[in-house]
């Protein structure tokens, strides 16, 4: 983010002063292509007048561009620190509802292990730790629904027990899919408690599948995509048991 | 438009050249964030702030800005604001950040700020330029308000869902739910709800002006 802002300030003081430098070019190279000029003025004294005036123009620009630039490179000066806290503590909210604060006694926020899951992508795991022990361990896992990719949070105690499951986010349709959310219904809440073998595996599927899972009117591809991303989850977990929950 | 006329200002941004009704500006925003009455108004204030600072700040430097380069700098203008009020809400009023963040980088592709700064904000004092950003803004938000409460009711039955996460929880209060939850009309949450909504609500203010003895004002005619 930081990094980005620093950029872009750089980008704008950069466009300044190359509009700068491209007017004086042009002024520069104008008097030669004299000929294509329009001949009906009095063009004798035209290129003096338009030079001055290009050169106006692009030290304007640059002008605005240098001040307006500083301006964003303060803001962000400002805002930096707060906004980090900020990202910091939305981690933590998100990483509370799936690993409960009573089986930890550590900050699984900063606590994390780097990982690839079974496609391939790069995984963040974040552990909990009760007197040195892991406890649990939260991680993103990905779904992809009726529109788009969806991206969920799952947390999962040593034992192989979903501690539950929060979606980040989606593009579910509004009023159809999104009652995934936790906050517009309780469906994604019956997760908690659940493993690999309760439901066995082949019963992970919703209703119409022939599962134990609730899907909604009207919307059936949404709910399947999260219980097969839940499904890869515990697979992830199963596959990667003893170097998750080990602990160094 | 008298120049000065501070009332005149106002009523023109609030009602009479309405960026939204009137002028059918700034239709973007107008579509996308007006699934529901609580996100329309955040989006409207937030586009409010960045056009009294913008129109304030064109005005400042009205004299020094040349003809030929004032659209660059019109939008270096709005754009530095824009980033500004984004930066400054994710730091400081994150919740609201959380519900609108994706759409304040909208406001720099409304064309109403612009459309303003160049008619309005480019000849007079920043005084007034002022207050018509900010009056434009304001009617900017009633619209979207507007435009979001009928959506909303029609559409998910509710009235103001989750303005206590934009507003604070002592406004849990105004959050209405008028119709049982399966009972909404989907389409209107989707983005053709938005444009039927926009449009019966345009003609709805036209004929009250009409009502009213008053000119209609073609969308965009009305310059200053």
């Amino acid at each position: 983010m930081a990094t980005k802002n620093r950029l872009l300030c750089c980008f704008l003081v950069l466009t300044g002063f190359q509009t700068y430098w491209h007017r004086s070019c042009y002024v520069a190279i104008k008097p030669i292509r004299k000929p294509i000029m329009t001949t009906s003025q009095t063009t004798s004294d035209l290129p003096v007048a338009s030079q001055a005036k290009m050169f106006r123009h692009g030290l304007i620009l640059c002008l605005f561009c240098l001040g307006f630039g500083l301006l964003l490179a303060i803001t962000d000066e400002i805002t930096l620190d707060d906004i980090n806290a900020r990202a910091v503590e939305d981690k933590q909210s998100s990483l509370s509802q799936v690993l409960p604060d009573d089986i930890h006694d550590n900050n699984p926020v900063t606590d994390t292990l780097a990982m690839t899951n079974a496609e391939g992508k790069e995984l963040t795991v974040y552990r909990a730790r009760k007197n040195g022990q892991v406890t649990g361990v939260a991680y993103e896992i990905f779904g992809s629904g009726y529109a788009g990719e969806m991206k969920l949070m799952m947390g999962i105690d040593a034992d192989g027990k979903l501690l539950g499951v929060r979606v980040l986010a989606h593009k579910e349709t509004p009023g159809l899919g999104d009652k995934i959310e936790a906050k517009k219904g309780p469906w994604i809440e019956r997760f908690t408690g659940l493993s690999v073998g309760n439901p066995p595996m082949e019963r992970w599927k919703v209703k119409k599948d022939g599962g134990d899972f609730d899907q909604f009117a009207g919307a059936t591809i949404t709910p399947r995509a999260v219980l097969k991303a839940i499904r890869s989850g515990l697979e992830f977990f199963a596959e990667n048991k003893t170097s998750l929950t080990k602990g160094d | 438009m008298a120049n000065g006329n501070y009332k005149t200002i106002m009523k023109d941004g609030l009602w009479d050249n309405n960026g939204v009704f009137s002028m059918l500006l700034g239709m973007c925003p107008s579509m996308a964030m007006t699934t529901s009455a609580t996100n329309g108004f955040g989006m409207g204030l937030a586009t409010a702030v960045v056009m009294a600072a913008s129109s304030y700040l064109v005005a400042v430097f009205r004299n020094r800005i040349t003809t030929e380069v004032r659209i660059p700098v019109y939008i270096l203008i709005v754009a530095a604001m824009v980033t500004v009020v984004d930066l400054g809400m994710n730091a400081w009023m994150h919740e609201l950040y959380k519900v609108l963040g994706l759409f304040i980088p909208l406001i720099v592709s409304n064309c109403l700020p612009l459309a303003r700064l160049e008619a309005f904000a480019a000849k007079q004092p920043p005084f007034p330029a002022f207050l018509d950003g900010l009056f434009m803004g304001l009617g900017f938000t009633i619209a979207l308000t507007v435009i979001g409460a009928v959506r909303e009711i029609i559409g998910s039955g509710t009235l103001f869902a989750d303005a206590s996460l934009l507003l604070g929880p002592s406004f849990k209060a105004i959050e209405l739910r008028l119709l049982p939850a399966d009972m909404g009309v989907l389409m209107m949450i989707l983005p053709p709800g938005g444009f039927i909504v926009t449009g019966l609500l345009v003609v709805g203010k036209r004929l009250l002006d009409l009502r009213a003895g008053k000119e209609i004002q073609m969308a965009g005619a009305h310059a200053v």
